[in-house]
């Protein structure tokens, strides 16, 4: 097994020695301000996901899908979107939820087993989290369908992996995006393992080039590259946006944890190829970055690191403060309008209930 | 009135749906200039144009998948699958998307969709084109499944389908789409959620749904020229069942025999025998008997009238449930 390697093609503004690079297609002018605030999402999404890996292994969670490794993915792509825009994740884009303002306690509800979701989804434009792999490319690509019938100036984004390009539901997601030139882009995070399944097992070619057989243009960035990540988003936002049609955006990446808080990856990959990733770390690479061009000092990072010590510790508080629900919540939502069987099986219910009041 | 037939009937409920609410889409295979290989959606591509009117390509889940997304910005798509046999491919969608999304999301999204499905046998038709899958939705929470089984319910069912909140699978007796009735249009039906009784009975009462309610009344017919008295329910929702009207009905025969296309195992048949059973039981002068498709795939067409409940198997069941 050797260590995927990123072919020339890549976008790349920054590299993981934190030199700033050109690339003609896409640029990046960014002020000070603005770099030190992807850096701050940067560090404050990190910790929120290790407070959950945390609460996990202490029994607080059922579950956790890790985003260590795809930060500057998250944050750079989530940083693209403008108010209007749609974002459409799977169930690890912890990164994007910040960038949209979802109170990372929502997302700890649906691991905890509180609810299977339930944060709105019009309020920040953030859909919920989707866990069967693929299913949201086609929701997306039907809200971007709606966008044009409004003749609203926006676009969504769809997230996915890099097994869920093997899903029927994204091959026909592209379709329908190409043929009806739909406002989209599809932001697939590579990070070279499906749980224990490797990218060989998904495809023989890059998948960005996969987009140009169903008829749009694809484009590899360097994941781990918050600023290109950023630029290449935003570009191909502005193109759906302009009427241009949809974007494969392949953001090759490395998930450095295990797929979720129960799996052991220690069974199907070697610590050499972690060891690798490593040195291409999406924070140390803006951080060398602001260091080298006197854009930050020392007390910046610190007073970073200390609100995130904050949010991880108020993180957990308010976890733990989640209240379970009451027995009778499963009832609730499950349609909008009245209907005859719920409402007699949950009198039932709660009939069933009221008998064990006052027992012992 | 105007004599319709029964894809007619749904045709003009749904162009008085498109009319009344211009977020009504309607997308599907073949729907826009050919409309639909039962015609059910001709003439509303040219009349509300291709934005409304929307000719999908060729995948079933990309079609209740892009409807879910065009729910959740606001529009109220009414999405065709062409036949019965070709919904699989769109059931994750349906059961995993479509009818758990609003209940993820604590009552802040609705999903406003109706997935029209002709079915049932009868046709002549080749595999895949003749079944009955209902049994498959009804089994799912979030869900509302309705068979309209003439042209006047066909006409009201569509438009309150299209109006209801809730994802609704929409089931279309196929054979009987040239059946017609005369249809007052503008007029109120009864709510998509109840039942109706099509025939008063005092000796014996049938409950069916879409193709085998016409099929239920010509045994009732045929019987009653043998001094039976036979009553007939038209369940029309499938999901919720209005039990209310079923066991009023029952009641007052004491005998009930429930009819489906579908095959009896698992059926929906089952469902309605247990509830009967629990509800009616110092009434009922025998069990519930159910007569439906055996557990067999749907057979060659040549086969079909062994396969599918006629007349003499529902006067058979009749005088079985005499027989205790």
């Amino acid at each position: 097994m050797t260590a995927p390697t990123a072919p020339p093609e890549l976008v790349q503004l920054l590299t993981p020695e934190g030199e700033r690079v050109e690339h003609p297609d896409y640029d990046i002018d960014l002020t000070a301000e603005e770099i030190r605030s992807l850096y701050r999402d940067l560090v404050l999404v990190r910790r929120v996901d290790l407070e959950a890996v945390a609460l996990q292994r202490q029994g607080e969670l059922g579950l956790w899908a890790s985003l260590l490794g795809q930060e500057a993915a998250q944050v750079g792509s989530g940083r693209a979107l403008t108010d209007a825009d749609m974002a459409f994740p799977t169930y690890r884009e912890h990164g994007v939820a910040w960038c949209r303002g979802v109170d990372p306690l929502h997302l700890l509800g649906l691991f905890r087993g509180v609810n299977h979701g339930g944060w709105d989804p019009y309020e920040h434009n953030f859909h919920l989290y989707t866990i069967v792999i693929g299913s949201q490319t086609l929701h997306s690509v039907g809200y971007a369908m709606g966008i044009q019938r409004d003749g609203a100036e926006a676009a969504t984004i769809v997230y996915f992996g890099d097994g869920a390009t093997s899903q029927g539901d994204v091959n026909e997601a592209f379709i329908w995006a190409s043929v009806f030139n739909a406002p989209v882009v599809f932001f697939c995070q590579n990070n070279q393992w499906a749980i224990s399944e490797p990218l060989e097992k998904q495809s023989k070619i890059p998948l960005y080039k996969r987009a140009s057989g169903f008829g749009f243009p694809g484009i590899r960035v360097d994941g781990n590259d918050v600023f290109a990540c950023l630029a290449v988003t935003r570009a191909a936002l502005r193109n759906a946006r302009e009427g241009n049609g949809p974007t494969l955006v392949e953001a090759f990446t490395y998930r450095m944890g295990a797929h979720t808080t129960s799996d052991d990856p220690t069974r199907y990959r070697v610590a050499d190829e972690l060891e690798a990733w490593k040195l291409k770390d999406p924070i140390e690479r803006v951080k060398a970055y602001l260091f080298k061009n006197q854009l930050a000092d020392q007390e910046f990072f610190d007073k970073i690191d200390a609100e995130a010590d904050q949010l991880g510790k108020d993180l957990r508080a308010r976890c733990l403060a989640l209240p379970d629900p009451e027995p009778g919540a499963m009832f609730d939502h499950v349609y909008a309008e009245p209907h005859a069987l719920l409402a007699e099986e949950r009198e039932q219910f709660t009939t069933y209930l009221a008998g064990f009041e006052g027992a012992q | 009135m105007t004599t319709l037939t029964l894809a007619k009937a749904l045709n003009e409920g749904l162009r008085a749906a498109m009319d009344a609410d211009s977020k009504v889409l309607v997308m599907g295979e073949d729907v826009g200039k050919l409309g639909g290989v039962f015609r059910v959606t001709d003439g509303l591509q040219k009349d509300f144009g291709e934005d409304r009117v929307i000719d999908t390509p060729l995948a079933e889940s990309g079609i209740i998948g892009t409807a879910i997304g065009l729910a959740l910005r606001g529009y109220r798509p009414v999405c065709e699958i062409q036949f019965d046999g070709f919904v699989f491919p769109a059931a994750d969608q349906i059961i995993t998307q479509l009818a758990k999304m609003p209940l993820r999301s604590l009552g802040k999204i609705k999903l406003p969709v109706v997935v029209r499905i002709p079915f049932g046998g009868g046709i002549g038709a080749v595999e895949h084109h003749s079944e009955s899958p209902e049994a498959y939705f009804t089994h799912t929470a979030g869900l509302r499944v309705v068979a309209c089984s003439n042209p006047v319910d066909a006409y009201t069912m569509i438009q309150d389908a299209v109006r209801c909140d809730d994802p609704v699978v929409f089931f279309e007796p196929k054979r009987r789409y040239w059946d017609k009735a005369d249809v007052e249009f503008g007029a109120p039906g009864l709510p998509l959620d109840r039942a109706r009784v099509v025939r008063e009975g005092d000796d014996v009462t049938l409950v069916a749904y879409g193709p085998m309610v016409k099929t239920c009344l010509e045994a009732a017919a045929a019987a009653e020229e043998d001094g039976r008295s036979i009553g007939v329910v038209d369940l029309r929702s499938l999901n919720p069942l209005d039990m209310p009207v079923v066991r009023e009905a029952v009641e007052r025969t004491g005998r009930c025999v429930v009819v489906h296309e579908a095959p009896i195992f698992s059926g929906l048949g089952g469902e309605i025998a247990a509830r009967v059973t629990e509800q009616c039981f110092y009434r009922l002068e025998a069990p519930v008997l159910r007569v439906g498709g055996f557990s067999t795939p749907y057979p060659p067409s040549r086969l079909e009238d062994h396969y599918l409940p006629d007349l003499d198997r529902i006067l058979e069941a009749v005088d079985r449930v005499f027989g205790y």
